[in-house]
């Protein structure tokens, strides 16, 4: 392995090639952009609309379920009743929550529904259901994740800073112990994305003082704030203050009727934590996945930056259901190479995507969430010990 | 200093301060945004009004009764307000007069609408609009309204849909039971052009105090059609004492620069009051040319002629800008000019400063010029 072929695009197409691919893909992109209409405004006001309905029911069934709890003493008052009504309302929230943050927040803050100019869908006013401010998330995500894709030291996405997602990233022994990384970041990505940061990644390795990156800091504290007082103690109060002529009774009651919520709330938050991780995990780390170096995008045109984003994202197959709960983030390919583009188009796109791919001989990266998330978690497994050069396909044929 | 009791800030409502509360359990949206689930017309956080009736007063112009959402305040008779549509997924802004009273009873007010030639927005009012929808509305702003000292006698001059605003201040004097004593030209093309042609009639047969000449332009009868455009001799023949009336005047361009000039004329220019659906233009230089426009944000190039406002040029090249009254009042479509020069069409200067702040539904291209959009 030479630093020669490193610095060119791992394809065996000339410059003119790569050029006449992205004015093809420019010529979907212009044809989709020019076809948008009051199709794809009723689809977005139609999940939004379902999606708020969704949450709000869920939190009253998991407040309906504590009726059921066995102090009540009438004939259905049991544990397996109540608890499986605080199920159902919690399966309700969580999936309210991936929705709002998937198919909704992510995508409006793309910009991809500023076109209608509707003042309540605008990218730059929208606030998500997450302990990150969508300010924040904004900056990392659409100005550094999605000009860099996949480029060593300069996506921040790469590993965010705490694994090795590629060989060509130095082994470190701090890395041997990624595939717990792994699992809390599954469980704990709420708070991940909200402390994702390149400022205090820019702290942590002494480029900023503390002083510089407070404000940004106090920010996301705010933000984090109020995430925690609606989740953690106004619902729960709320059911709590209505127990408390019942603690005349049963003295623990309203204790007891906060914890259930809470619970249920956190519950809630760790399956969209968990839903979430997957799929971002799936978008750029399974194998096959390409990466870059910072000399491979230097003075890098529109087609070549097309061809590092289809290179370096993976689909995910799936049902329409599948799609949405995915915020359509199962098209990754489609998503990187049109990020601003209404996730309702990404399934009509795809198939093009994929037969001009072909037609260029270009690997285009698309298989079963088992399959995906099999190989995203077999590569951190991997990685965590020195070497495994073999799982990143341009090392491999060298 | 003057102190004003209606300036005091008000104590907030019982509902506002429960919405403080339950707000943290909307966050990071809003209790509105779950009210509006149940009716849209509840919401606080974006007024909007529904649809009740749809009403075709000539064959191009439809009434629409609207029913504001709770936020709404009263309008002064013959204020006007924005109202959104969305056409093709896309919003759009546009203003309208309210052509119902203030004094109407069941909190709706409507708006009369003529579908303009080309006009994108008063074409989907007039065609596509159904009872039951929602459409974006802003709150009643202006300044032609009638003073609370009401005017002894007063005089509407209006033409086409100039009537609306007249109407409301009509129809607002007599619920109020004191209607002075009224004279009303109202010019159409035709008899069956006249917009509330039937209410006029039957309120000029109903309060004889109340004076309408109709003046049908193009309708088949003795005398030239010129003779039936406004001037000098038709108003001393239509309304002698005109000297002594205090004037409201709406329609068209035309109209209201011979108004104008006719009253400017006879010194009696402070007892004209004139609504103007669009920015009064200045003459244009007969050397002024367009150009090519850039819009760098968007990466869109357009050629635009010395006439048509940027915001049109950017529409017509499939963008859509911010903007909202269209007439250079309510600079929502401000943006910066990068380079070039553009001419504001109100006082035909010119604009060639970069970083300068462009209205771009009152400015023309003058000569190649880049914008911030």
């Amino acid at each position: 392995m030479t630093s020669t072929t490193r610095s060119a695009m791992p394809v065996d197409l000339t410059d003119a090639q790569i050029e006449e691919f992205g004015r093809e893909l420019d010529a979907i992109r212009d044809e989709v952009f020019d076809s948008r209409g009051e199709r794809d405004r009723r689809y977005i006001l139609k999940v939004i609309r379902t999606q708020r309905l969704l949450a709000v029911t869920g939190r009253f069934v998991i407040y309906a379920g504590l009726f059921f709890l066995p102090a009540w003493g009438h004939p259905l008052a049991m544990w397996a009743t109540s608890l499986s009504i605080i199920g159902l309302g919690t399966a309700m929230l969580g999936i309210a929550k991936i929705l709002e943050n998937m198919e909704i927040g992510h995508n409006v803050m793309h910009a991809q529904w500023d076109w209608m100019k509707d003042p309540n869908i605008q990218s730059n006013t929208w606030e998500w259901d997450t302990m990150g401010p969508s300010d924040r998330w904004m900056h990392s995500h659409n100005v550094v994740h999605h000009t860099w894709t996949n480029v060593l030291g300069k996506d921040l996405d790469v590993g965010y800073g705490i694994m090795r997602v590629t060989p060509m990233q130095k082994w470190h022994p701090a890395y041997l112990f990624q595939p717990i990384t792994f699992v809390l970041l599954m469980l704990l990505f709420e708070e991940g994305v909200a402390l994702h940061e390149q400022a205090l990644d820019d702290h942590l390795h002494g480029r900023k003082t503390f002083a510089e990156v407070k404000p940004v800091l106090k920010h996301v504290a705010r933000k984090a704030w109020r995430q925690i007082v609606k989740d953690y103690i106004a619902w729960p109060g709320a059911a709590a203050l209505v127990a408390i002529p019942l603690s005349f009774y049963l003295p623990w009651s309203p204790w007891a009727v906060f914890g259930l919520v809470a619970g249920a709330n956190a519950i809630a938050n760790v399956m969209r934590n968990i839903w979430t991780f997957t799929i971002i995990f799936c978008g750029h780390f399974p194998g096959g996945a390409y990466n870059f170096t910072q000399q491979q995008v230097e003075g890098e045109t529109r087609a070549r930056w097309y061809l590092r984003q289809l290179l370096g994202s993976c689909n995910i197959e799936g049902g329409k259901l599948f799609h949405v709960l995915s915020g359509n983030l199962s098209h990754q390919i489609e998503h990187h190479l049109f990020p601003d583009m209404c996730s309702n188009r990404y399934p009509e796109v795809s198939p093009r995507v994929r037969a001009l791919a072909a037609r260029y001989g270009l690997p285009y990266n698309s298989a079963s969430l088992t399959r995906q998330f099999g190989s995203t978690w077999l590569k951190n497994l991997r990685l965590a010990f020195p070497g495994g050069e073999h799982l990143d396909p341009v090392m491999a044929r060298a | 200093m003057q102190t004003d009791a209606s300036a005091q800030p008000r104590a907030p409502s019982l509902w506002s301060r429960v919405t403080a509360v339950t707000d943290y359990f909307a966050w990071p949206l809003r209790t509105s945004h779950y009210v509006e689930l149940v009716n849209p017309l509840w919401a606080s956080h974006s007024l909007q009004a529904r649809v009740e009736k749809v009403w075709d007063e000539t064959k191009d112009a439809r009434t629409l009764t609207l029913r504001p959402g709770v936020n709404w305040r009263g309008h002064r008779a013959g204020q006007h307000a924005r109202l959104g549509v969305p056409i093709g997924g896309m919003h759009y802004t546009r203003t309208y007069t309210i052509s119902s009273a203030p004094e109407r009873d069941d909190r709706c007010i409507t708006i009369t609408v003529k579908a303009i030639a080309g006009g994108r927005m008063s074409h989907h009012l007039v065609r596509q609009i159904k009872v039951g929808d929602y459409l974006p509305l802003g709150l009643p702003q202006g300044d032609f309204y009638l003073p609370d000292a009401q005017p002894v006698k007063p005089l509407f001059i209006t033409a086409g849909s100039g009537i609306t605003p007249a109407m409301s201040m009509l129809r607002a004097l007599i619920a109020q039971q004191r209607l002075p004593d009224t004279a009303h030209i109202h010019y159409a093309p035709h008899e069956f052009d006249v917009i509330f042609g039937n209410e006029l009639r039957a309120m000029a047969a109903q309060h004889p105090r109340y004076k309408l000449s109709l003046q049908l332009t193009q309708a088949i009868s003795a005398g030239s059609a010129a003779e039936r455009h406004f001037s000098a001799a038709q108003l001393d023949a239509l309304c002698p004492d005109w000297r002594e009336r205090e004037v409201y005047a709406c329609g068209p361009q035309s109209l209201l620069d011979a108004l104008e000039q006719h009253w400017q004329g006879a010194g009696l220019s402070r007892r004209l009051h004139i609504e103007r659906f669009r920015a009064m233009q200045a003459p244009i230089p007969p050397d002024a040319v367009g150009g090519l426009v850039r819009f760098s944000k968007s990466g869109v190039q357009a050629s635009a002629d010395h006439l048509t406002p940027l915001l049109r040029v950017a529409e017509d090249a499939g963008m859509n800008p911010p903007h909202g009254c269209r007439m250079g009042i309510c600079h929502t479509c401000n943006t910066r000019l990068l380079g070039g020069c553009v001419r504001d069409l109100r006082t035909g200067k010119l604009l060639n400063d970069v970083g300068a702040i462009v209205q771009t539904c009152v400015c023309a291209a003058a000569g190649d010029c880049e914008l911030d959009l």
